[in-house]
């Protein structure tokens, strides 16, 4: 279909069309003619968005056995499972692009691909249950909110799912937290601990600072992106340091104060150096998320290979 | 597509009695028994639906978009197809 649209117009006119659309916030589909770099941006873009939402299950799959309760243990549950289905909404999305979900996947497994640094930090306390949900979550929700508008039909309404799913997985995060922060001194102690652990970490997911984003001008004129990276890590500073403040919590940054004038906080700086290590695979849990995803696929081959068998097997019974 | 790769299907969801089951996405799945069963995994976890079409995505066919014009441009220069088109006069009602 791509060709029918080359052959009846020039690559000039295909362009100006394309970006026409965009502009008057008409979708793009997957059938309609596309950029090639609108293309890759967008299997990138999706296949890491992938990508974190399944590697983001291990740091939590790690206290499913050790919640302290049923009820926490099933809202876990549930947590998680969501965000299984967020991965596979995710990839369903980039096989639209025409990328093969298998090469995705094996992307991610020989560390070619990337996923959400966040993922490679430790989860040590229950606490950290909380800490996750709580801001994690949170700012995953500040950046998955504008890209329930992004141009790309199948992402957006990707997003729009996710985005309903998530408003629970941020409370009940606070609500460990809260809890934790009321309870006996040493309960308030764990609570502190893992904000002091998780806060820089949160603010790094937004990504590096506009300055060093040279790929940002591009996606936000295509409308793949609506707010830059600064912008947005704003947001989620003022809006969560209220309610760090609510529940007695200490913000793990001196430089830390609101200003008057603006509005807004302002913060210490960020240790990019320390971003760019974990993105090279030397953050602490890098190789152990890696490792778990690829003995997980390679285990699962049997049941993939038997669930095809069966299928053959009901094919031939009902031909005869 | 390796040996063990399962088939994409196309997802459908009627919300509730009395609606049209509505696309909702696709997944992957050995055949179509467990294209529902994922499907209600996946696509109905807050009782988003009562019911699930699967289709394998192979057999959808689609109109081609550099087709659009020639498709439905003739239907946009019929204007008498629509109600607004006609003058009642003043005073006439339930029409
Ligand atoms: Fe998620
Ligand atoms: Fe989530």
């Amino acid at each position: 279909m791509q060709l029918a649209m080359e052959q009846k117009y020039s690559q000039e006119e295909l362009e100006k069309r394309f970006q026409d659309k965009i502009d008057n916030d008409i979708k793009i589909e997957p059938n309609d003619w596309m950029p090639d770099a609108y293309r890759k941006t967008l299997v990138r873009q999706i296949s890491q968005h992938a990508h974190s939402e399944i590697v983001g299950m291990l740091p939590e799959g790690n206290w499913i056995t050790r919640a302290p309760n049923l009820r926490r243990k099933a809202v876990l549950l549930a947590k998680v499972q969501d965000e299984a289905g967020h991965g596979l909404y995710l990839y369903s999305a980039v096989e639209t692009l025409g990328a093969d979900r298998e090469e995705t996947i094996d992307d991610l497994h020989s560390g070619k691909a990337k996923y959400s640094s966040i993922f490679n930090y430790p989860t040590l306390t229950w606490a950290d249950m909380g800490a996750v949900g709580w801001l994690v979550d949170g700012a995953a929700i500040m950046n998955q909110v504008p890209l329930c508008r992004c141009s790309y039909g199948p992402y957006a309404r990707a997003m729009v799912r996710v985005c309903k799913e998530e408003s629970f997985h941020q409370r009940q995060g606070y609500e460990i937290i809260a809890k934790l922060a009321q309870g006996t001194p040493e309960q308030k102690e764990m609570a502190q601990d893992a904000l002091n652990r998780f806060w820089w970490p949160s603010l790094m997911m937004f990504g590096p600072n506009d300055d060093d984003s040279p790929n940002s001008a591009l996606s936000i004129k295509w409308k793949i992106k609506r707010f830059s990276n600064d912008e947005l890590r704003q947001q989620f500073i003022d809006v969560t340091v209220p309610q760090a403040e609510l529940i007695g919590l200490t913000v793990p940054d001196k430089d830390l104060k609101f200003n008057e004038e603006t509005g807004h906080y302002e913060h210490g700086p960020i240790n990019w150096d320390e971003f760019w290590e974990v993105v090279k695979g030397n953050g602490p849990c890098n190789e152990d998320r890696i490792n778990t995803r690829r003995s997980a696929k390679e285990n699962g081959e049997w049941v993939r290979a038997a669930a095809n068998a069966f299928a053959e097997k009901r094919k031939m019974r009902v031909a005869v | 597509m390796s040996k063990n790769d399962w088939p994409l299907w196309e997802v459908f969801i009627r919300s509730k009695q009395g609606l049209n089951h509505k696309h909702v996405g696709s997944l992957r799945a050995a055949d179509a028994e467990m294209a529902i069963e994922n499907a209600r995994d996946v696509y109905t976890r807050r009782s988003e639906g009562i019911s699930i079409w699967v289709i394998e995505s192979n057999n959808v066919y689609a109109s081609d978009p550099s087709d659009m014009d020639s498709l439905f441009e003739p239907s946009q220069t019929k204007v008498y197809r629509h109600p607004t088109f006609y003058v009642v006069p003043d005073g006439i009602s339930h029409m």
